[in-house]
C-alpha cells in the first residue's frame, strides 16, 4: 500500500491532534468524587499494596474527584519541577516540603488543619514541616534508620554490639572476613546516608536552634575522621548490588552489620529470624550520645492549584480524620511508625521486639534534618564527608570549608525570611 | 482523448496545485512545523535561561531580583563546577583519543574482511543502538560490581587477586575503569561505520600507484595514503566525540549517582548543573550561569578545534 502525500499529511494531523489530547496532568482522568477534580501525587513505594490502597482512599472521597499518580523516578525533582507549572498536582508527596519552597510561596499553609490534633503529631518529624509558626506540610508516616546487626557472627568473633563509634570501628574490623564485610554503610562509604547522623553522636547539630552552624567544633572532625578509619580498615562493604536502603547484603550474609531503614525490618526477620538485632548509630566521646535520623514524607497543597481549599480539604479528611486509614497506610503494606503518637502507641505490630527498640530509639535518640539544611548545604557536606571518607581529606580543613558554605546559605535564607 | 493526453493534463494539474508557483507557501508547510518546535522548544528557553542567569531565580521561572554577573562569578568561585570542567577534561583526554583509535582499528580490520564482512559489521555497531542507561547498570550491577560474584571480580578471583569495589574506590580511581569502557563499548561501533565509509571512499588506483612505487603494505601504506585520505572523516570523528564528551551524563549519573545524590568524583558539568538547577536545589539562575560559561567554553573549544583542523578552508578557497 502506497501513502500519498496528502494522506501522510492528514495522518500527521490526527497523530497531532491526537497526542494533544494524550497531554496528561492527571487532572481529568478517573476518580468517583463529585466535587472539583483534585491530582494527587506519590512518590512510588516499594511494598506492595501501597499504590492500591492510597487509590482506595482517594476513591472514598466523596467532596472531590481525586485522582492519584504514582510516579516512579526522582520523585523529589520531578515535583520541584512540576510546582513551577501549572500542571503540576494539587496535593502531593513532599519529601520537605523544603525551606525554598516555602520561601518561595509555592505550597499552602496548613496550620489550619493542625486545630486540636497538633501536639498528637511526633514533634521530631513535624518542627522540619513547621516555618514562622506555620506548618506547611502534614506528616504521612515515620521513617528512621538504625544499625541492624547478625547476632551469630558477632558471637562466633567474640564482639558485642557496639555501644560507641570507637566499638563500632573495632567491631566492623574484627568481623570482616575474606566473604564478609564489616559493616555497610552504603556504597558510597556512608557519606550519602549518614549526613549530620555522625555529627549529633557527637553531640552536635547541623543547625542550631537559632540557626547558627551547629558542628563549627573540633568533635565533628574527630568522628568523622573514625567513619575514615572505617573505610582505611576495609571494614566497609562497598559496591554491592543493591545500596543500603535494601536489606539483601545484610540477609545474604555479604556483610555482619548494615545501616539500613524500619522498612527493612521484616525482610530481615523473614530471612533471619531471631538471629539479628538492632542498635542507634553509637555515640562518640564524653558529650555524645546515640543518634537516629527521622524523616517523614509530608503531604502539601500547591498554591498553583485552582482548587486549593478542596485540597486542603481532601488532606484533612485524609491525614488528620481518617486515623484508620493513616495506620493502614503505615503499617498493612510497608513498616512505618505512623506519624501521630496516639496511633503508634497502640499499633500492635511495633510493641514487641526489634521492632520496639526502634520505636523507642525514635524516641529517644530522634533527630530529623532541620529546615535550614538546605540542599545546597546538603551537598557541599556531603562531598567533604565523601573526601574525608575515601580520599582520607584533613576532617578539619574540610569542616572549615563546609562551615562557610552554610553560614552563607544561612544567611541566604535568613535575608528571604 | 488517448491514454498519454490524459496523464499530460492531470499532471499539468498537479503541477498548478503542487507546483513552482507556490513554493514559498509549501516550503513553510513542511519547515514550519519544525522551525515552530525548534522555536518553542529550543531557542525560547536558550533565551530565558541567558534571562534568568542574571537573576537570583531559586524555585522560579519568573524571577524579579537581578544580581548581574553575580550568578557567574559565583559559578566559576565553585570549586565543585571548576571541578567537574576537570573531570570533563580527564574525560575527554582519554576518550576521545581511544575511541578514534578502537574505532579506527575496528574499521580497517572489517575492511579487511573478505568474508562475512557485513556480519562483524553489525556485530560491533550493535552496542550502538542499546541505551546509556541500561549499559551503565549492566556495567554497575552485574560486570563491575564491588563483591565477590560480580563477573569482573569473579575473573580477578580466580587470579587469586581481591574484590575490587569499581565504583567507591578513589586510589586508585577504579571508577574511570567502569565510565571509559562503557562508552567505548557503546560508542565505537558508531564511529567505525564512519571510517568505513572513509575507506571505501579512498580510490584503489592511489594504493596500486603506491605499490608500484615500492610501498610495502601495511604500516607504511596506511601512514602514506590510508590515514591522510581519511582526514575529512578524521576531522568530523573527533569532532562529534568532543562534543558528546562535552554532553556526558547518562553513564555517569547512572553509574554513579545514588538516591543520596553523587559523589564529588568523576561529576561531569551537566551532571553538576542538573543537580543544581533541576534536581532539589532548584537554583534556576546559579544553573543558568552555569550552562552559559558551558555552552561558550563548547563553542570556543569547537571552533578552536574546527580552526585547528582548517575545516571548512578548502570550501572557502
Amino acid at each position: 500500500m502506497t501513502i500519498s502525500r496528502r494522506g501522510l499529511l492528514g495522518a500527521s494531523a490526527a497523530l497531532g491532534l491526537l497526542s494533544a489530547c494524550g497531554s496528561n496532568t492527571g487532572r481529568d482522568d478517573g476518580g468517583s468524587g463529585d466535587g472539583p477534580k483534585l491530582s494527587q501525587w506519590y512518590h512510588q513505594y516499594g511494598e506492595q499494596g501501597t499504590e492500591q490502597a492510597v487509590k482506595k482512599y482517594a476513591a472514598a472521597y466523596k467532596k472531590a474527584n481525586v485522582t492519584v499518580q504514582w510516579r516512579p523516578g526522582n520523585y523529589d525533582e520531578q515535583t520541584a519541577a512540576a510546582l513551577l507549572t501549572d500542571s503540576g498536582p494539587d496535593v502531593f508527596e513532599a519529601n520537605g516540603p523544603s525551606l525554598d519552597q516555602i520561601q518561595g510561596k509555592q505550597v499552602a499553609d496548613l496550620t489550619e488543619l493542625f486545630d486540636g490534633v497538633k501536639d498528637d503529631f511526633n514533634p521530631a518529624v513535624l518542627a522540619p514541616k513547621t516555618y514562622d509558626g506555620r506548618i506547611w506540610g502534614i506528616p504521612q508516616v515515620i521513617d528512621m534508620q538504625m544499625l541492624y546487626y547478625r547476632k551469630s557472627l558477632l558471637a562466633d568473633a567474640g564482639v558485642q554490639p557496639p555501644k560507641t563509634l570507637d566499638e563500632l570501628v573495632d567491631a566492623a574490623k574484627k568481623l570482616t572476613t575474606k566473604k564478609t564485610k564489616g559493616l555497610f554503610l552504603g556504597n558510597d562509604g556512608g557519606a550519602g546516608v549518614l549526613g549530620g547522623t555522625p555529627l549529633h553522636a557527637a553531640g552536635l547539630e547541623l543547625v542550631t536552634a537559632d540557626g547558627k552552624v551547629g558542628f563549627d567544633d573540633p568533635a565533628a572532625a574527630r568522628a568523622l575522621g573514625k567513619i575514615h578509619q572505617l573505610y582505611a580498615d576495609k571494614s566497609l562493604l562497598l559496591g554491592a548490588p543493591a545500596d543500603w536502603s535494601d536489606p539483601s547484603a545484610f540477609v545474604q550474609g555479604l556483610t555482619a552489620m548494615q545501616w539500613s531503614g524500619l522498612w527493612a525490618l521484616p525482610t530481615v526477620q523473614k530471612e533471619l529470624g531471631d538471629d539479628f538485632g538492632v542498635l542507634p548509630f553509637p555515640k562518640d566521646g564524653a558529650a555524645g550520645k546515640p543518634s537516629v535520623p527521622v524523616g517523614a514524607y509530608a503531604a502539601a497543597v500547591s498554591t498553583r492549584s485552582k482548587h486549593q481549599q478542596a485540597g486542603k480539604d481532601f488532606l484533612k479528611w485524609l491525614w488528620i480524620d481518617s486515623t484508620e486509614r493513616q495506620e493502614d497506610f503505615a503499617l498493612a503494606y510497608g513498616f512505618h511508625i505512623p506519624a501521630r503518637i496516639s496511633l503508634a502507641k497502640k499499633a500492635e505490630k511495633l510493641r514487641k521486639g526489634a521492632a520496639a527498640d526502634a520505636v523507642r530509639y525514635t524516641t529517644e535518640y530522634g533527630h530529623a534534618e532541620p529546615l535550614l539544611w538546605t540542599p545546597a548545604s546538603r551537598s557541599a557536606y556531603q562531598d567533604a564527608l565523601s573526601r574525608i571518607i575515601k580520599d582520607g581529606a584533613n576532617p578539619d580543613d574540610e569542616l572549615k570549608k563546609v562551615v562557610r558554605k552554610v553560614s552563607a546559605e544561612l544567611g541566604r535564607v535568613k535575608k528571604t525570611s | 482523448m488517448t491514454t498519454a493526453a490524459r496523464d499530460d493534463r492531470q499532471a499539468t494539474g498537479r503541477r498548478k496545485l503542487w507546483g513552482h508557483q507556490n513554493r514559498t507557501l509549501w516550503f513553510w508547510v513542511f519547515v514550519g512545523p519544525f522551525v515552530l518546535g525548534l522555536g518553542i522548544f529550543t531557542y525560547i528557553p536558550l533565551g530565558w535561561s541567558v534571562y534568568l542567569s542574571f537573576f537570583d531565580a531559586h524555585n522560579t521561572v519568573t524571577p524579579s531580583d537581578f544580581v548581574g554577573f553575580g550568578n557567574y562569578t559565583a559559578m566559576l568561585q565553585n570549586e565543585a563546577f571548576t571541578d567537574s570542567l576537570w573531570t570533563f577534561l580527564v574525560f575527554s583526554l582519554f576518550i576521545v583519543p581511544a575511541t578514534y583509535a578502537l574505532s579506527l582499528a575496528l574499521a580497517l580490520m572489517v575492511h579487511r574482511q573478505r568474508r562475512a564482512q557485513a556480519f562483524f559489521r553489525s556485530v560491533f555497531f550493535l552496542p550502538a543502538a542499546c541505551s546509556y542507561v541500561v549499559a551503565a547498570l549492566i556495567w554497575k550491577m552485574s560486570i563491575f560490581n564491588g563483591v565477590r560474584f560480580g563477573l569482573a571480580n569473579t575473573v580477578l578471583g580466580w587470579f587469586g587477586g581481591d574484590q575490587i569495589a569499581w565504583l567507591s574506590t578513589t586510589d586508585p580511581p577504579w571508577y574511570w575503569a567502569v565510565i571509559v569502557t562503557v562508552r567505548l563499548w557503546l560508542q565505537a561501533g558508531f564511529y567505525m561505520v564512519l571510517f568505513l565509509a572513509g575507506l571505501q571512499r579512498i580510490s584503489p588506483t592511489l594504493y596500486e600507484a603506491a605499490a608500484v612505487d615500492g610501498a610495502r603494505p601495511g604500516w607504511q601504506v596506511f601512514r602514506h595514503i590510508t590515514f591522510p585520505q581519511l582526514k575529512a572523516t578524521s576531522v568530523a570523528v573527533v569532532l562529534l566525540l568532543v562534543i558528546n564528551a562535552f554532553q556526558a551524563f547518562d553513564e555517569f549519573y547512572n553509574l554513579l549517582s545514588d538516591s543520596r545524590g553523587y559523589p564529588p568524583y568523576a561529576r561531569p558539568p551537566l551532571v553538576y548543573l542538573y543537580y543544581t538547577a533541576l534536581g532539589q536545589g532548584q537554583n534556576l539562575g546559579l544553573g543558568s550561569a552555569g550552562a552559559v560559561l558551558l555552552a561558550l567554553i563548547i563553542a570556543v573549544v569547537t571552533v578552536g578545534q574546527a580552526k585547528w583542523f582548517g575545516l571548512g578552508k578548502k570550501e572557502a578557497e
